[in-house]
């Protein structure tokens, strides 16, 4: 194996770690504040793209789509967490088991919606294709989908560090009573990152969709990798969000691409034996 | 209703099955036999969710494990098509203990959802061996069974499965009500409400949840076994996540901590899925609509709700009636 | 939806009897009434194809007015998300509920081993149009004795495509296949034949069955083989193309029928434009007879039809033709796969009869992506223009039948890769 194919590897890996990334972000932070396993995570990812599908049918522009799509989803995020999480209190496990709920409910919506056939999301001209590099012939929409991850992660990390807003969800993550205690509005902060959580998701979705296409059945089809990553990097923590997508990208690459007959368990034997040792994952907290 | 009335209630449910079925058309009967072995399984979940406070997402890789047993052992091995049908039985709630006992080892250490995403990594392994494993488990084809089996009587006629899985789920119903009703089955209890104090009192929690992880395995192997043989094919489509999600909907909806409540639960969903489905296009509705209206407003499941009706007209009746049905849930 | 709609009369027709009293079962109908059923994935990654399936049955109904020689058809579909359980459950439901007379359709190898079991324990005629499994017509036959094929199997358009292969002066080639059975089968029947007249199969990839992201694959193609062979089926038809163009890489592709059937070619650009694949069937089939099945199919549905839509319709016109034999009588599931055994039909694919071990004995055509006009219509657009025919090509090809079953089912390992390196 030459350094060609190590790097080009690398590349494909990072490519697909950026996608994993938007989901995975809104994921651990769901998690981190409200102790929630967010199991209609995968779902929002899929309406995310199903709803930029139909933004670009009426509009027939993709730029647009990103954003609406986004929202729109997130709003979605917003009413559940509200009008049904919300009244739960804090039982995490009930919480959890009307996220499954839910996941079946927006299956079948979808489906009913945008119909039973596999869908592909065309993006703009300008990122189809592929640049030559170095003597390397690189996808165009990879760089686009390691761009966009580079630029959330960068606007997340600023904000959870550098803002004020941040400050209360990080506090919130760390200890809720104390939060509480200190007069942060909680419940609040917890909506927020709910919605934002969807809205991340459904931003993968658009995104994604260009890569991996849109079909009924993709939102269970994510939701392991999604949780891999989490449970890598970390719960709660979005420093682990994003070291554990870099990692599950890259080994689910190598692997694929060095022990093929093993590939179905690169993804899940690691992540056994890292819960095993570290709970609560590499970067994770309580 | 005291413990007595509630056995009662069973009984005569059971019993009117049994006699009632045969007279039912084919597919239903298939069914109901169907809604019995996933009723196996998600009483076997529900010791481990209900009882122990273990939200298990892995319970299908047991299912699996005793489902593929049972097909390899059928087609590579010629083996438990006659009277070793009882000895498939054994081995099947073998492996399903087996592996749960090996899966046990990584899983107990986590509590909550860390628990839920370790059993269902663990889930997904085996999942992926199903698949990938093809000398052994044929991929994505799957293995086909031959007939099932016969020693005197065939169990290829559909009411006579159907008996015998009745037997089994029987069989399983009392086994696991002795078991809850057990010290030990009230220590898991404890834990599932107290972890910290079973503890101080000198409990050893993580061997408690051990065992019972291993029971649960056991009979997630015998309702793997049963499935087999049910549809005369198993595939790796029969250990996805969406299996294991089946059987918590199911213990969910019927009820956690009743035991009985995951069979409902099968039942309901089972309908729901195979029979509602080819009605009406829009069944998944009802079925997520049900759920989430359970966890919304019946978090004791369908078995809870005479126990609501209950409280409410107690609510409204005269204080001693509150006092004594305060007093009679304890 | 017309299906749809006929299968929820149906069904409502069984509730009403089931709603009267749990012990009465339904009661079959008049004679005259052939009840169908018919299973194909409906949801799911799967859904087009399930569609173009029921839709390529329903066109020829609709042709002879739901009447085979006097026999009312009842055409009940049902959905089997293209997963084994569903479809075993789905086909138990036709039959024990809706009493059909026969089980057609399943998409994808593993549903088609899961209900030929299903036919055997119920004693129904089951008809696998699509699912090519080689063994279900092969080495497994005897287990299946209500099974017989109207499709085609894996390896049958494999084996002259080798030959063709060889006649193209290619040498070494690897192969990159979807990670499942139908892969193993359409790539075994390949390689036996590509080395028998001398070529080398010198790499075989096998990425997992719904992988999207080629990425961890395209860099390990050998740079110094002659030709890229390829199986992709679903979802993966479609991005695999575009990855290997993306990733700059220009040698000859060549593959399996699937990856550029016509399901998924609308959606395929510029970028498969020259792609050879071997099939049964091509839309763009220059004869009378196809000419009119694409363009009935396109004004009814709006796309150029696929090989599920004609494997589904020529099943039903087989149907037909021995309907018409017992002048729109039932003659009972023994009777009937004898009969059907021994048709001969001018097909919209050609000339098809069937083999002693009930599989089909067809063409096999070799075709070529191309960007053209073809049939009348104004717009140049993608056809899999036929290039080459080899005609009564059986599941065994040159191989005989005694020979060819002594060998293993080609999987994984089998043809072993002697030449890999």
């Amino acid at each position: 194996m030459n350094a060609q194919f190590w790097l080009i590897q690398s590349f494909n890996g990072i490519s697909y770690g950026a996608l994993l990334f938007l989901l995975a972000s809104g994921l651990t932070l769901i998690f981190g504040v409200m102790r929630i396993v967010n199991l209609a995570h995968g779902a929002y990812f899929l309406l995310g793209g199903y709803v930029a599908l139909s933004v670009i049918a009426t509009t027939g522009s993709w730029v647009l789509a990103v954003p609406v799509a986004a929202l729109l989803v997130a709003m979605v995020g917003l009413v559940m967490e509200r009008v049904f999480l919300r009244p739960l209190g804090f039982d995490p496990l009930r919480q959890v088991l009307l996220t499954v709920g839910f996941a079946f409910l927006f299956q079948q919506a979808a489906l009913d919606i945008w119909g039973g056939d596999s869908l592909d999301i065309i993006p703009p001209d300008m990122l189809r294709g592929s640049t030559v590099i170095g003597g390397f012939h690189l996808p165009v929409y990879r760089i686009f989908m390691i761009g966009m991850a580079g630029v959330l992660g960068s606007i997340l990390w600023l904000v959870m560090e550098k803002t004020r807003a941040g400050a209360m969800i990080r506090a919130a993550v760390d200890d809720s009573e104390m939060a509480r205690g200190v007069g942060i509005d909680t419940s609040r902060v917890s909506m927020f990152i709910f919605a934002l959580g969807a809205f991340l998701a459904a931003l993968g979705g658009v995104i994604g969709g260009g890569f991996l296409g849109i079909y009924p059945g993709l939102d269970f089809e994510i939701l392991p990798v999604a949780f891999a990553v989490v449970i890598i990097g970390g719960m709660g923590s979005l420093t682990g969000a994003a070291v554990g997508s870099l990692i599950v990208g890259l080994a689910d690459n190598f692997g694929k691409a060095l022990f093929p007959e093993v590939s179905y368990f690169t993804l899940y034997a690691p992540m056994v034996l890292i819960l095993a040792v570290r709970p609560t994952g590499l970067f994770g907290r309580e | 209703m005291n413990p007595r009335g509630k056995i009662l209630t069973v009984l005569v449910v059971l019993l009117a099955l049994a006699v009632v079925t045969p007279f039912a058309s084919s597919y239903l009967i298939l069914l109901i036999t169907q809604a019995l072995v996933l009723g196996i399984l998600a009483m076997s979940l529900d010791i481990l969710l209900g009882f122990t406070g273990l939200p298990s997402l892995g319970q299908a890789a047991y299912l699996g494990m005793g489902a593929y047993l049972t097909a390899i052992l059928a087609t590579h091995y010629d083996f438990g098509l006659g009277w070793s049908f009882w000895v498939a039985i054994m081995l099947g709630i073998l492996i399903g203990a087996a592996t749960a006992a090996l899966f046990g080892l990584f899983a107990i250490r986590a509590t909550g959802v860390y628990f839920l995403m370790i059993t269902l990594a663990l889930g997904m392994c085996v999942w992926g061996l199903a698949y990938r494993w093809n000398s052994m488990t044929g991929g994505d084809n799957g293995i086909n069974l031959p007939a099932r089996p016969e020693f005197g009587i065939r169990l290829a006629d559909d009411v006579t499965y159907f008996y015998v899985v009745l037997g089994f789920f029987v069989a399983s119903l009392v086994m696991l009500y002795i078991l809850v009703k057990s010290p030990f089955g009230r220590s898991l209890v404890g834990i599932r409400e107290r972890e910290l104090r079973m503890r101080i009192l000198g409990y050893n929690t993580w061997l408690h949840k051990y065992i019972a992880f291993i029971i649960a395995g056991g009979f997630g192997g015998l309702a793997g076994v049963l499935w087999a043989h049910l549809s005369g094919h198993v595939s790796p489509q029969d250990v996805i996540l969406a299996t294991s999600v089946d059987a918590l909907l199911m213990v969910v909806l019927g009820g956690p901590a009743t035991l009985v409540g995951g069979a409902i639960g099968a039942g309901v969903v089972v309908f729901l899925r195979d029979y509602l489905s080819t009605v009406v296009p829009w069944w998944q509705y009802v079925l997520g609509g049900v759920y989430v209206l359970t966890i919304l407003y019946l978090p004791g499941g369908l078995m809870g709700i005479p126990e609501r009706i209950r409280r409410r007209r107690a609510l409204s009746g005269s204080p001693a009636e509150t006092k004594k049905l305060e007093s009679a849930s304890n | 939806m017309l299906h749809r709609l006929k299968g929820r009369l149906a069904w409502k027709l069984a509730t009403g009897c089931l709603a009267l009293a749990m012990g009465v079962s339904q009661t079959s109908t008049a004679a005259e009434e052939l009840r169908i059923g018919f299973v194909a994935p409906l949801t799911g990654g799967f859904a087009q194809v399930g569609k173009d399936m029921s839709n390529g049955f329903q066109m020829y109904l609709d042709e002879v007015g739901g009447n085979f020689a006097g026999a009312k058809v009842k055409f009940i579909v049902e959905d089997t998300e293209a997963k084994p359980p569903v479809a075993v459950r789905k086909a138990e439901k036709l039959v024990l509920q809706d009493k059909v007379h026969m089980l057609v359709g399943g998409l994808l190898a593993s549903t088609g081993y899961a209900l030929a079991p299903v036919s055997t324990r119920l004693k129904m005629l089951y008809i696998p149009s699509v699912p090519a499994a080689d063994d279900l017509t092969q080495r497994d036959s005897a287990k299946y004795p209500y099974v017989i094929r109207t499709g085609w199997t894996s390896s049958q358009p494999s084996h002259p495509f080798g030959e063709w292969a060889c006649e193209q002066g290619y040498k070494r080639i690897v192969t990159i296949a979807a990670d499942f059975a139908f892969g193993y089968e359409v790539v075994g029947g390949f390689q036996k034949a590509f080395e028998s007249c001398g070529g080398k199969i010198i790499q075989k990839i096998w990425p997992p069955l719904g992988t999207k992201d080629f990425g961890p694959f395209i860099p390990t193609l050998k740079k110094d083989a002659d030709a890229i062979f390829t199986l992709m089926a679903g979802p993966m038809s479609l991005q695999f193309p575009k990855q290997l163009a993306d990733a700059g890489i220009k040698k000859p592709v060549i593959g399996g029928g699937t990856s550029y059937d016509e399901f998924t070619l609308p959606s395929m650009g510029d970028e498969v434009i020259g792609h050879v694949s071997a099939l049964h069937y091509s839309a763009a089939l220059d004869t009378p007879k196809n000419a009119a099945f694409v363009k009935k199919y396109r004004e009814k549905y709006g796309k150029v039809p696929s090989y599920y839509s004609e494997a589904n319709y020529t099943t039903a016109q087989m149907i037909h033709e021995v309907l018409k034999k017992t002048k729109g009588k039932w003659p009972g599931t023994q009777k009937f796969i004898e009969m059907l055994s021994k048709l001969q039909l001018d097909a919209v694919r050609g000339p098809v009869r069937l083999d002693e071990m009930k599989n089909p004995v067809q063409n096999i055509y070799i075709k070529k992506i191309e960007k053209k006009k073809m049939f009348g219509y104004e717009k140049e657009e993608l056809w899999n223009a036929v290039i080459k025919t080899y005609p009564n090509v059986s599941q065994f090809w040159k191989y005989g039948k005694t020979e060819f079953l002594k060998q293993p089912v080609y999987s994984r390992d089998f043809p072993p890769c002697k030449y890999c390196e």
